[in-house]
């Protein structure tokens, strides 16, 4: 384990990013991955520790123009308990509910999930369903300046993101889906509490005259980061939901992942996971 | 060796100041510099909810949060629990239940039973599962467990 030389607490996010422009510096939230990560080699930590827990303005989910913003260090026992992404988002809802642990739910933040670039991490497939971007600030010569990324781009590969390293992540943001908007979500695992997923999948859509319009389907732990199955989205929006453009959703969601062998599953199994799941899924939304 | 730093917070009620290393989780702080030994090292990686405490009224993994982490902050451990009426209605109903056999995991167990309390204080059975799912019992006593937490739920229903 590498030394820490410097620990540092801003409480402005001001304060943070004139911290992360003036050299290497880790990023400390909740800490649910960081520690674990580091005690075991896999993360070495830059001279600089920065605990950004103290900067409550990055804390909080509420509603923006474009729909809704959740601030990073939003705990994901705090969106499993909001009242606007029950209503308007339960896929996420449902994503963080199957979360790890309570424990865990507690501590561990949205902006950790989503930096830490799991291609099994649990927000990033409802996010990436919901169409979601993120924000990252950096320190500007006059003032914090943001931009904003969608964060199918933000996702680079396993645990590597775009963020620079004079950037912070500060929030995501997201449309809040139509009316007759239908989605589902789907982990798989060994059992329901604290497992890591085998794949997770999440599907939305807007039903309407048998059509599932603006289609959407996303998978974990199926490729190198949590993606969007565009092909297989395609094909759903072209005319009626029934079991024949089902089949060939699932024919063109096969032909999109990437999955390996590990100690969750074998290529084998994940695909026959996406094949049946996808499916099982997608008829569930059809009957409805 | 990392910086250490000073830190001062609120430890089962009490302001606390002390010096920790950067790198040092909270569990290690607990047990190692300041001697409560009431919270369990198990696996170290947030799996077996053995070194649960409450931050700021909530559970957390103290094996998985930096110590400096709990500057500011209102820490509470098993041994300030057992001090407060629910820990000892908690403790109590453990043992009369058979709840624990090697006891390891037990302080875990009753710090999260305090949160699936809080959070329900009429809990169901599939409520109090669910809440601590987290909590891991090697000795297999999980039902015993469920029973114990059933019965601060609904005491009256169990007092039979």
């Amino acid at each position: 384990m590498t030394e820490i030389r410097d620990y540092v607490a801003p409480r402005s996010l001001a304060d943070a990013l004139r911290v992360l422009a003036s050299g290497p510096a880790t990023v400390l939230a909740g800490g649910t991955d960081l520690m674990p990560q580091s005690r075991a080699g896999r993360v070495r930590f830059a001279p600089t520790l920065l605990n950004v827990q103290g900067i409550d303005e990055l804390r909080g989910v509420a509603r923006d123009p474009g729909g809704v913003q959740i601030g990073a260090l939003t705990t994901i026992t705090s969106l499993l308990e909001d009242p606007l992404i029950r209503d308007r988002a339960p896929v996420l809802r449902t994503a963080c509910d199957h979360f790890a642990s309570s424990q865990i739910r507690n501590a561990a933040t949205l902006g950790g999930n989503i930096c830490n670039a799991s291609p099994a991490g649990d927000t990033l497939v409802p996010l990436l369903v919901l169409g979601a971007s993120v924000v990252l600030a950096s320190a500007g010569p006059e003032g914090i300046v943001k931009r904003r990324l969608p964060l199918a781009e933000f996702l680079v590969g396993p645990g590597r993101t775009a963020r620079r390293t004079d950037e912070l992540l500060v929030a995501v943001q997201a449309p809040l889906p139509p009316a007759g908007w239908v989605d589902r979500y789907l982990k798989f695992g060994a059992r329901p509490a604290l497992d890591i997923s085998a794949i997770a999948l999440a599907v939305g859509g807007t039903l309407r005259e048998g059509r599932l319009e603006d289609a959407r389907i996303a998978f974990g732990a199926v490729a190198p980061t949590a993606i969007r199955a565009s092909e297989a989205e395609r094909v759903l929006s072209e005319g009626p939901l029934d079991r024949a453009r089902i089949d060939r959703a699932v024919e063109a969601a096969d032909a999109t992942i990437r999955p390996i062998s590990d100690v969750r599953a074998s290529d084998w199994y994940r695909r026959e996971l996406v094949h049946n799941l996808l499916r099982r899924v997608l008829n569930d939304v059809c009957d409805a | 060796m990392s910086a250490m730093l000073e830190i001062e917070f609120r430890l089962n009620g009490v302001v606390q100041r002390t010096a920790v290393a950067a790198d040092m989780s909270a569990l290690e702080m607990l047990r190692d510099v300041l001697g409560l030994t009431g919270t369990k090292y198990g696996c170290g990686e947030g799996e077996c909810g053995a070194c649960t405490i409450t931050v700021d009224g909530r559970t957390v993994n103290s094996c998985l949060m930096f110590a400096v982490d709990c500057n500011g902050r209102e820490v509470q451990t098993i041994e300030g629990l057992s001090a407060t009426p629910l820990g000892e209605r908690l403790n109590h109903s453990l043992v009369a239940h058979g709840a624990v056999q090697c006891g390891f995991c037990t302080p875990g167990f009753m710090m999260q039973a305090q949160q699936v309390l809080a959070e329900h204080p009429h809990a169901s059975r599939e409520e109090i599962q669910r809440g601590l799912e987290g909590n891991l019992c090697r000795c297999t006593g999980y039902r015993k467990i469920i029973d114990a937490v059933e019965a601060v739920a609904h005491p009256t229903a169990s007092a039979e």
